[in-house]
């Protein structure tokens, strides 16, 4: 590659090889965006996890390249959101082509007063480095060409063989997270399956590096001149770099299609004759949609790709993970605390599953879409997509992906329903289980609402909704809860005061004076009430961490 | 309760059982099942009914009308 060079991370002699085992509260196996995520969300609630690694470096190729709003957010909260941020392709303008013409555009700017884009585009391995430079800096303990080639359960914790090039040794941990991607070596190991639909059609991806004048947009296009009867998708990175991704079929040879020989007349007859473009790096895939039954086995959870993969469109693969890891994070450290019981962890496999059918579900339709696996199915495509063209209706059936957006937990067995009667309905699509939204603030812990919720439980409360002893009692609390004030007067030392400077707090929340929502330690709403309580407060948090 | 009227309700059958075949004119077979599609989704948008579209798709296959 021209514009990347893999760093190559040192392998350190672990500790086991030359003394006992000493157990460890986390073994997260795979440092990929998942596990580093997991590895500093632990560090900062002060559990160190031991990160395994079976490679020296970060992603080979640029594999995912657009990450969500929610993921960095995310990273915010895990101190590496502006690295990643700043280092990224911020984008919001769509354009979908039918044939030789655009079929219509879209465009994802939010309303303004949130952090964060919708979308930056960054290649994973500037995303890896990133979280690498983070986890490190918080205290994470990576272990590069670290294999892992045993798992073995216990009643009580998992006994994991690893194997370095200077030796094999053990590691006794009370958790092991498997966030070792799609071909897990730990599901293999226990066993385990993960189950659904493969998409007879190939893939090809490259990144070029090319210094030309298309804007910073998506472009995807069915069945282009230039590749008839397929999709193309133009997406742009950091550093000039471009990914094409061209639908192949199924018949297509994989091994062929990654030669330049065939890969560049595909390129010439898409970008004209005068461009001037480098291969960086190019892959032919297939891709599935699949789930295991589970992601929790006993004492071992999986995370990410190893529990659940999707097609591309839509981008749904590492954000998805990324909001594992954040479901994960603070359940395994309030048990490891002993502040909730194990089961709150059947809460990670039941949360997680629900958005990975989530994600599936988007994922097939669009999958559906793209290849349609009937004449018929075409020509409904080709429909709409001629129909896009100059009705607004049509636009919202074309499929090129429903891109990433948090899953709402509303089924969730952690949410306290809204009250069915006595006051004032909600405006606000906040409801439990939806992820909070952002607003400008002026606070002591940052300029935006999200700052202010930083990984504890936390009482969001507009106005002077909050006694001052009240407050005081919920942060003293074994399981502790802070509140933070949203306008109203001023207030005592156990309350963040967060100032409404353009007054969206209120109106994304339907914040009226009284209004209380309690946000989970990863920011999901779990509880709201129109006048505070402290009695329901309490009650609302022992059901958030099945104590209740 | 069904939600789709199959009691007759088209003001004069006649002509637009002749447009509904006009349409069709000097259209080989892909250009007619590509307009009949486009047909299917603008009135689809027009009911914008979900379950009076699900009802209709189940007695066009000709499955057992719900109860």
């Amino acid at each position: 590659m021209k514009t990347y060079t893999n760093p190559v991370y040192a392998f350190e002699r672990p500790p086991e090889l030359d003394g006992a085992v000493v157990r460890r509260p986390v073994v997260i196996v795979g440092a990929g965006p998942v596990g580093l995520a997991l590895a500093i969300d632990l560090a900062q609630r002060g559990q160190r996890a031991v990160v395994v690694d079976e490679d020296s470096t970060v992603s080979v190729g640029s594999r995912a390249i657009c990450y969500s709003k929610r993921t960095l957010e995310i990273l915010d909260r895990l101190g590496c959101g502006e690295a990643v941020a700043s280092r990224g392709v911020q984008w919001h303008v769509g354009k979908v082509y039918f044939k030789d013409a655009l079929a219509y555009q879209f465009d994802l700017l939010p309303d303004p007063g949130h952090r964060r884009p919708a979308f930056v585009n960054l290649q994973q391995y500037h995303f890896e480095e990133r979280l690498v430079e983070r986890a490190r800096a918080a205290g994470c303990e990576l272990r590069w060409r670290n294999r892992v080639v045993g798992v073995a359960p216990r009643s009580d914790g998992v006994r994991v063989e690893v194997e370095t090039p200077e030796g094999t040794y053990a590691l006794d941990a009370d958790w092991v997270v498997a966030a070792d991607g799609a071909r897990s070596a730990v599901r293999r190991m226990l066993g385990l399956e993960s189950e659904g639909q493969v998409f007879r059609d190939r893939f090809l991806i490259a990144d070029l590096h090319m210094t030309s004048a298309f804007p910073t947009e998506r472009w995807f296009w069915f069945d282009p001149p230039f590749h008839p009867g397929q999709s193309v998708l133009l997406h742009r990175q950091a550093d000039d770099v471009w990914r094409i991704d061209f639908q192949l079929g199924w018949d297509a040879d994989p091994d062929e299609e990654k030669k330049p020989e065939r890969i560049v007349p595909r390129l010439r007859a898409m970008l004209g004759p005068d461009a001037r473009f480098e291969i960086e790096w190019a892959s032919v895939y297939t891709f599935q949609c699949r789930r295991m039954k589970r992601f929790r086995h006993g004492r071992v959870l999986f995370c990410g790709d190893a529990a659940h993969v999707v097609s591309p469109f839509g981008a749904r693969g590492a954000n998805s993970g990324i909001q594992d890891a954040e479901n994960l994070a603070w359940k395994l450290d309030f048990v490891l605390r002993g502040r909730a019981p194990e089961r709150l962890l059947d809460t990670y496999d039941e949360e997680r599953v629900f958005a990975a059918d989530e994600n599936i579900l988007h994922s097939t339709r669009a999958t559906d879409f793209i290849t349609p696996k009937s004449a018929v199915s075409r020509t409904f495509r080709d429909a709409v997509l001629e129909l896009a063209r100059d009705y607004a209706f049509a636009r919202r059936l074309v499929n090129s992906g429903r891109l990433s957006v948090p899953a709402v937990l509303t089924h969730s067995t952690l949410n306290t329903a809204d009250a069915a009667s006595g006051s004032a309905p909600w405006a606000s699509a906040l409801v439990p289980g939806a992820a909070a939204v952002d607003a400008p603030v002026r606070s002591a812990r940052g300029a935006w609402l999200l700052d202010c919720l930083p990984g504890e439980f936390t009482l969001l409360a507009f106005g002077d909704a909050v006694p001052a002893d009240d407050a005081a009692a919920l942060l003293g609390a074994a399981v502790p809860c802070r509140v933070v004030q949203v306008g109203g007067a001023a207030c005592d030392d156990a309350v963040v005061y967060a100032e409404d400077v353009d007054g969206l707090a209120a109106r994304r929340y339907d914040g009226r004076p009284g209004t209380c929502y309690l946000l989970r330690p990863d920011q999901h709403v779990c509880a709201r009430w129109r006048r505070f309580d402290r009695a329901a407060v309490e009650a609302a948090i022992a059901r958030a961490i099945c104590n209740a | 309760m069904a939600r789709l009227n199959t009691e007759p309700n088209l003001p004069s059958p006649d002509d637009f059982y002749e447009r509904l075949i006009d349409m069709h004119r000097g259209l080989d077979d892909a250009a007619s099942a590509r307009v009949n599609a486009k047909l299917i989704l603008l009135l689809a948008n027009h009911i914008g009914d979900d379950e009076a579209l699900a009802e209709a798709m189940r007695a066009a296959r000709g499955d057992a009308p719900s109860p």
